[in-house]
């Protein structure tokens, strides 16, 4: 009954070009965004319940909006694109190491030229940004091979860039400034005279780069680019028939992915962990962003957040539950139920509805629009 | 299509554990949380290391009614020995109980580099007793940083030590081939530049073999090992790593005498899995042994005569319980020393650092605690938040631990000039301006 378009009349191009045709929905984003970028700095200055302390912001939602960034990345790629990656780990690390390269210096000594490449250190904004760009370079390398090799076989090739990043990470000191301990630590955050420090200024800026890239990938996948993509995920021979370059398309999803997933790498290290080592960006964390990605919903903007949401944050509440309504259960035995629990949910949740919680929202707004008389 | 409602209302079940509050606590309590790991592949070592912290704080409130009658108050977290496991758990527990937490414990090199920001953002200290970063022996520049009783450079030092005294002098150590085993994070790697310094002294050949995380693969490592054929292999293990590299070093006949773990590479989790063949295997102690003190009298009588015990009153007195009774004993000293300043009620990170700080356990107050025969005299400063660099070595003899040295002191002389310039990069790096140590009181 309020759910409903009916007397909606689009009277522009741009009005039915719209991300969001439904006027509902627009007011349930602005609410949304409201919530996030007025209602929860708000909330935390005061310090108001649930903001009592710094927990919900440190340990829930930083690592939430980055790790959904992150996901968004893998979704355009494994997603829209239907290229199988197991190597988002490896470019969240390339991101930030690169961008730790760049904000602290970098020195190349060419002895054999006579000379050395020194860049000084740049800003950490445009470190963060160009972290993302050395990963959109190396993702198209690492997407070459999938011009000639499909999908589980594709996935194995992009295992192997995760290996060798983490190799290269933790053998080669150059990356870490030669650290002794072989664990970096980020620069200052410094934009432009502005120290980011306190968690509302880190939530504000993860949330203010989120919803910028979102926007913009929300926009790719709806363009021309973003129809290339899903065309050659769905049938690549067809696809190729009808006039889509195979190695354009996949490379533009490669570079376009590895932008988003290296400046959420960026971000996770200089923003959330402050000092960091490769194990940070290990195979667990590819397989998390893969899961996310398939939980939420492949292709699909939204399914990304919930994915993340769900992958992120139902383990923690699964372990803080017992605790918190005082079961006296040993630290050991709450770990494991986690385990159980969250596995026999993933399963769960698969077998009812295999598309993912993108699914479940778009049914649930099918069922929305026809209430109170579904049909 | 009911299916539908009944998922939604399912995750709506669990996501509204979100919203239940904490439940109050009583006033006149100090908290302290525990991260601790008794699962995953570190669990075998972990679990004993808590089971001791726990008792030891029990024992404080059992027998002695708290300190200075301000109960402890604890809660218990798993990280997993996983880094951002163990910074969740942080930002969980750091504000509990009226003061927040006293001080924390991550029993994680990745861990304590992760935390060693926010803690001095945070104004808690974070003890790191026998592990940690060891330039944070510079209490002038990480002053919540507290590296008791010896860190990896110490440990170096202490190893390559008695290396020489069983060649005979140092003299000897020229042209042998020694070699590092070590688990790659920044626990193992920590020690690798003191034994550069000292491989460069000394004149022996070094050379540092990874093991990838967690440690059950080295197959490749030891064929290294046996084809260098050094003289010395040291282990820098943590949980399955160290029980694989006695099995395969075994494997490749490597004598088992030639090795020597590092004090977190030299408990019983570690050799009872390779049987007979652990037979010979030598490791530094932190101070203290296996073995029951005076100390264990009073936990059995006050705690597990009580059913409040934490493992089995077989394992009291293993290794790494020691090492938790140990770490425990130091917090809550660091806190009675701080009451002395700042009173007796539940105190603030801020107020425990500077017991902390402050902390001088004489001959005569070790005794007094129960811990005679287990540790030597302790005496923190601004300048030096280690407070002691000693430590032995022991060996397996398929049943128990032997000790098998006299106690070696780490040379500060070679150990502090590398302190200093690591420590000062931190500071720059950093922005940090460090302390005046002669201006502390």
């Amino acid at each position: 009954m309020l759910y409903r378009e009916a007397g909606q009349f689009k009277t522009t191009y741009a009005e039915d070009m719209a991300i969001f045709p439904i006027s509902q929905d627009r007011i349930a984003l602005a609410v949304l965004l409201g919530i996030a970028f007025i209602g929860v700095p708000l909330l935390a200055t005061f310090h108001i319940w649930p903001f009592g302390s710094d927990y919900l912001l440190w340990a829930i939602l930083l690592p939430f909006l980055i790790l959904a960034l992150a996901a968004i990345g893998t979704n355009i790629l494994v997603g829209y694109c239907g290229q199988i990656s197991l190597g988002s780990g490896a470019f969240m690390a390339i991101g930030a190491y690169s961008a730790y390269k760049l904000a602290t210096g970098v020195h190349i000594p060419l002895a054999w030229l006579g000379f050395a490449v020194s860049i000084p250190p740049l800003p950490v904004l445009a470190s963060i940004l160009l972290g993302g760009l050395i990963a959109a370079g190396v993702g198209i390398l690492f997407g070459i091979p999938s011009l000639r090799i499909k999908g589980l076989y594709l996935a194995v090739a992009t295992l192997a860039a995760q290996f060798f990043f983490d190799w290269a990470f933790l053998r080669i000191p150059w990356f870490t400034n030669y650290a002794p301990s072989g664990s970096v630590n980020a620069p200052a955050l410094d934009f432009f005279g502005l120290i980011v420090q306190s968690p509302i200024e880190r939530y504000l800026l993860c949330l203010l780069l989120l919803t910028l890239m979102a926007l913009l990938a929300k926009n790719l996948v709806r363009s021309n680019l973003g129809r290339q993509w899903m065309a050659i995920r769905d049938m690549d021979i067809a696809a190729e028939l009808i006039g889509i370059r195979p190695l354009y398309a996949k490379l533009t999803a490669f570079a376009v992915s590895s932008f988003i997933v290296g400046v959420a790498g960026a971000l996770w290290a200089f923003v959330y962990l402050g000092s960091w080592e490769p194990l940070a960006f290990s195979i667990d964390r590819s397989l998390q962003l893969l899961f996310m990605v398939i939980i939420g919903g492949l292709g699909s903007i939204m399914g990304s957040f919930v994915g993340a949401a769900f992958i992120l944050i139902v383990p923690i509440m699964l372990n803080l539950i017992p605790t918190e309504l005082g079961v006296p259960l040993s630290t050991e035995t709450i770990t494991h139920f986690e385990f159980i629990i969250f596995g026999s949910l993933i399963c769960y949740l698969l077998i009812k509805e295999p598309h993912g919680f993108a699914r479940l929202i778009s049914i649930g707004k099918e069922k929305l629009r026809l209430w109170p008389f579904p049909y | 299509m009911p299916s539908i409602a009944r998922n939604a209302l399912i995750l709506a079940a669990v996501m509204s554990g979100a919203v239940v509050s904490a439940p109050a606590s009583a006033q006149n309590e100090q908290f302290i949380p525990i991260l601790s790991y008794r699962t995953g592949p570190y669990a075998v070592n972990g679990a004993p290391y808590a089971n001791g912290v726990i008792d030891y704080y029990n024992l404080i409130n059992e027998r002695d009614g708290g300190i200075n009658d301000v109960k402890i108050l604890i809660e218990e977290c798993e990280t997993g020995y996983a880094t951002d496991k163990g910074v969740e758990c942080y930002e969980r527990l750091k504000s509990k109980g009226p003061t927040g937490a006293a001080f924390i414990n991550p029993l994680s090199t990745g861990i304590t580099f992760a935390l060693t920001e926010k803690t001095a953002a945070d104004k808690i200290p974070i003890i790191t007793m026998g592990y940690g970063r060891a330039d944070s022996k510079n209490g002038a520049v990480f002053p919540y940083n507290f590296p008791m009783l010896g860190t990896y450079w110490s440990a170096a030092d202490i190893a390559i030590q008695h290396v020489a005294k069983e060649l005979g002098g140092f003299d000897k150590l020229k042209g042998k081939k020694i070699s590092l085993l070590y688990h790659d994070s920044p626990y193992g790697k920590e020690p690798i530049p003191m034994l550069q310094v000292l491989a460069q002294k000394y004149g022996f050949e070094f050379t540092p073999i990874p093991v990838t995380h967690p440690g059950v693969e080295q197959k490749s490592q030891w064929l290294a090992i046996r084809q260098n054929r050094p003289d010395y292999v040291l282990v820098w293990g943590w949980g399955v790593m160290n029980s694989t590299a006695v099995k395969e070093a075994a494997a490749v006949a490597y004598p088992r005498e030639k090795m020597i773990g590092v004090w977190w590479s030299g408990a019983e989790p570690d050799v009872t899995p390779a049987g007979d063949q652990a037979i010979g295997y030598k490791s530094l102690m932190l101070q203290h042994g296996a073995g029951r003190f005076p100390v264990h009298a009073d936990i059995e009588k006050y705690v597990y005569a009580k059913g409040k015990g934490s493992t089995e009153p077989g394992k009291v007195g293993e290794v790494l319980y020691n090492r938790g009774i140990v770490n425990a004993m130091l917090g809550v000293e660091g806190i009675r020393k701080a009451q002395e300043k700042f009173g007796q009620k539940p105190l603030t990170g801020e107020q425990v650092r500077w017991g902390l700080e402050n902390l001088n356990l004489s001959e005569a107050r070790i005794k007094e605690l129960g811990f005679e025969g287990m540790l030597k005299p302790i005496r923190i400063s601004c300048s030096d938040h280690e407070g002691t660099r000693d430590g032995r070595v022991q060996q397996w003899d398929g049943k128990s631990w032997k000790i098998i040295s006299d106690w070696y002191t780490a040379d500060e002389a070679l150990i502090d000039p590398l302190v200093r310039e690591v420590s000062m990069k931190y500071a720059a790096d950093k922005k940090i301006q460090p302390r005046e140590c002669s201006k502390e009181s």
